[in-house]
């Protein structure tokens, strides 16, 4: 058994580090007034390679394993959730599907361009009517000699507004429930094709979530991703290979959280003493500790799994339950310690803590994720 | 164009130094590029883009500083060599860094070398110029601008408060000023196909050189930490009472007016 990350891996780490903590920081209070990342961050990722982290060697990416990413996600995780999320999303349930699902002429025609970031990549499940029951698609597609005709609405859809490249599930076959679903890589500029209304959030500011229209949206036929009836397959396998990266991004939250919380409760001085001296104060840092390094090690050995080519359904909806819980216990008592100062927003905490309380909702719920344990224990038990 | 960068490895500027035994410790330190030479090595890259040619980045010291030098083959340089001095020196001085390096750099017919204005470790600013001199070539330190012309170099340079405009000829050794660029990060991809590069490693014996010729001439007799810093003080009170306390404080306490 082996925990040491390889010496190319942390490298890299240390280099995205560096950018994150140098870079992005600095502006995190500007994207959350701004509601935008600057321009100049973005070109840096670009430039940086950020975009292309998921994607292999071959189309312009980075070509490195799970247990490499989630060591980037993990720096990445470690400031503003907005950017964290632009950078995130594309990286994964943005460009996975094309990744795994994708034929060769799907993956050269768009991977190189989403690899440079010169093309965001998204993902588009949800309707108004089918959030946690995915099946229950409203949005169509119907088949007309090398067309498809989309009609629809999804929405939350993350970074819709800035996204070039979408994979959209839509019902091809009514009849037969969750096997009529197919997915589509759909273009912003395909006729038909609308992003609408911009969703006010409580958090991830600087990462917009916004409405898909789709009124008689042409969409090739060799634009389907991996054949007629695969989209809920597909669905599925794209959010479980994203869960280690999500979890890996909420342990660099996490990571930072505990930062803060220990620097300012060595530094705040009350009855005479640093607060860290108070043993409330100190047994809250302690439990954070301990869940971040639990959290941490759970989430290599899952992105370990991956890259064996192990089955990860079980231990990846564990993970992005424990990851998201324990990114929102940890919020909360870093909140705790700061007090009142945590709650201004001159100061990051109050920001992490809104940012958290998503992780528990998006791609998954925790009650989701709780049915598909479940479900899995019962096979295995079976 | 042959362009050669001399690159050191140092304390991460955010590290705190302690000292044990004489030493500085090493133990747990994070190590990066000289910022200084950092200068250098993006200064090098838009140089050869502009001009064509290649870059090569040299540093003397320890097996560990080919990290460093991976790194600014990440960020675009085309090869790198290490002079390793760690079985052949206990320790060494600037005298001794100039002397391996101009060995090293006698035949490499270099058209501009660029240097860090200082290391932020020794801090002595003198490895650049030395090297220059040895090499019997110009050299114009803490620049903030250069351009290459054909043959003709115009360079903007760092002096007191003010700049200072020169115009040389290649060959020559420039030491770099903040201000000169900012350097880029490295890609993730480069960072990947810098392992790649030629790396060479050498000793002194590649350079017919033995420990007499580059034997330190300067002896280290203590090294210590500076003095704490007390804390301010806050003047109190209206303006006029302020200013009267503050002009009694400089003249005879501080003693400076």
């Amino acid at each position: 058994m082996n925990f040491e990350l390889d010496e190319d891996i942390k490298v890299l780490k240390r280099h995205v580090r560096d950018f994150i903590q140098n870079e992005v920081e600095k502006v995190a209070m500007q994207i959350e007034e701004e509601n935008k990342i600057p321009g100049h961050i973005v070109e840096m990722s670009k430039e940086m390679g950020l975009f292309g982290l998921s994607i292999p060697e071959e189309y312009g990416g980075l070509g490195i394993g799970m247990v490499g990413k989630c060591a980037l996600y993990e720096e990445i995780g470690a400031t503003h959730n907005g950017y964290t999320t632009l950078i995130g999303a594309h990286t994964g349930i943005g460009t996975v599907g094309i990744v795994e699902m994708g034929n060769e002429t799907q993956k050269q025609k768009y991977l190189p361009d989403m690899a440079a970031g010169n093309k965001i990549g998204a993902f588009a499940l949800t309707e108004p009517d089918a959030g946690s029951n995915a099946t229950n698609l409203k949005t169509t597609a119907v088949k007309k000699g090398d067309t498809y005709m989309l009609n629809g609405t999804k929405h939350y859809i993350t970074n819709a507004t800035e996204a070039d490249i979408f994979t959209v599930m839509a019902v091809t076959d009514p009849s037969k429930g969750a096997k009529g679903i197919t997915s589509f890589i759909i273009e912003k500029d395909f006729p038909g094709f609308h992003v609408g209304a911009v969703e006010k959030k409580m958090g991830l500011r600087g990462s917009h979530s916004a409405e898909i229209i789709m009124d008689n949206c042409e969409v090739p036929i060799e634009n389907v991703l991996s054949g007629e009836g695969q989209g809920y397959v597909n669905a599925l396998k794209i959010l479980t290979n994203g869960r280690a990266g999500l979890a890996a991004r909420n342990l660099g939250s996490c990571q930072k959280l505990l930062d803060l919380s220990v620097m300012y409760a060595k530094e705040r001085i009350q009855f005479q003493v640093p607060i860290i001296e108070h043993q409330a104060v100190a047994h809250m840092l302690a439990e954070m500790a301990v869940e971040i390094e639990a959290l941490r090690s759970f989430t290599y050995r899952v992105a370990w799994m991956v890259d064996e080519g192990q089955t990860v359904i079980k231990e990846a909806a564990m993970l992005k339950l424990y990851g998201s819980e324990v990114y929102n216990r940890v919020a909360d008592k870093a909140l705790q310690i700061h007090g009142g100062i945590g709650y201004i927003s001159d100061y990051p905490i109050e920001r992490f803590y809104r940012d958290a309380r998503i992780t528990r909702i998006y791609e998954g719920t925790s009650e989701i994720q709780k049915n598909i344990i479940s479900g899995q224990l019962t096979k295995e038990y079976a | 164009m042959n362009i050669v960068v001399l690159l050191k490895r140092t304390f991460d500027t955010e590290e705190k130094i302690s000292i044990a035994n004489g030493q500085v410790q090493e133990e747990g330190a994070e190590f990066i590029i000289n910022p200084y030479d950092e200068y250098g090595v993006e200064e090098a890259i838009r140089l050869r883009d502009n001009h064509g040619g290649e870059v090569t980045v040299v540093s003397v010291g320890g097996e560990e500083a080919e990290k460093q030098l991976r790194t600014a083959l990440a960020m675009g340089a085309d090869k790198a060599v290490l002079i390793n001095t760690e079985d052949d020196l206990d320790e060494g001085d600037q005298f001794t860094t100039a002397k391996i390096l101009t060995s090293y750099l006698t035949d490499k017919n270099a058209d501009i070398i660029l240097a860090g204005n200082v290391a932020i470790d020794g801090g002595s600013g003198q490895v650049g110029p030395r090297v220059a001199e040895g090499l019997g070539i110009p050299y114009v330190t803490t620049i903030t601008q250069i351009e290459v012309n054909g043959k003709a170099v115009s360079i903007t340079r760092d002096v007191e408060g003010d700049s200072e405009s020169i115009q040389t000829s290649l060959p020559v050794l420039v030491t770099c000023q903040q201000g000169l660029n900012e350097p880029r990060y490295p890609s993730l991809p480069g960072i990947m196909k810098a392992k790649k590069k030629p790396l060479e490693e050498i000793e002194l014996d590649d350079l017919d050189l033995d420990e007499e010729d580059v034997r330190a001439k300067i002896k280290t007799l203590d090294i210590y930490l500076p003095p704490q810093k007390a804390a301010g003080r806050l003047l109190e009170g209206d303006i006029s009472a302020q200013v009267d306390e503050l002009v009694g404080l400089l003249r005879n306490e501080a003693k400076v007016i």
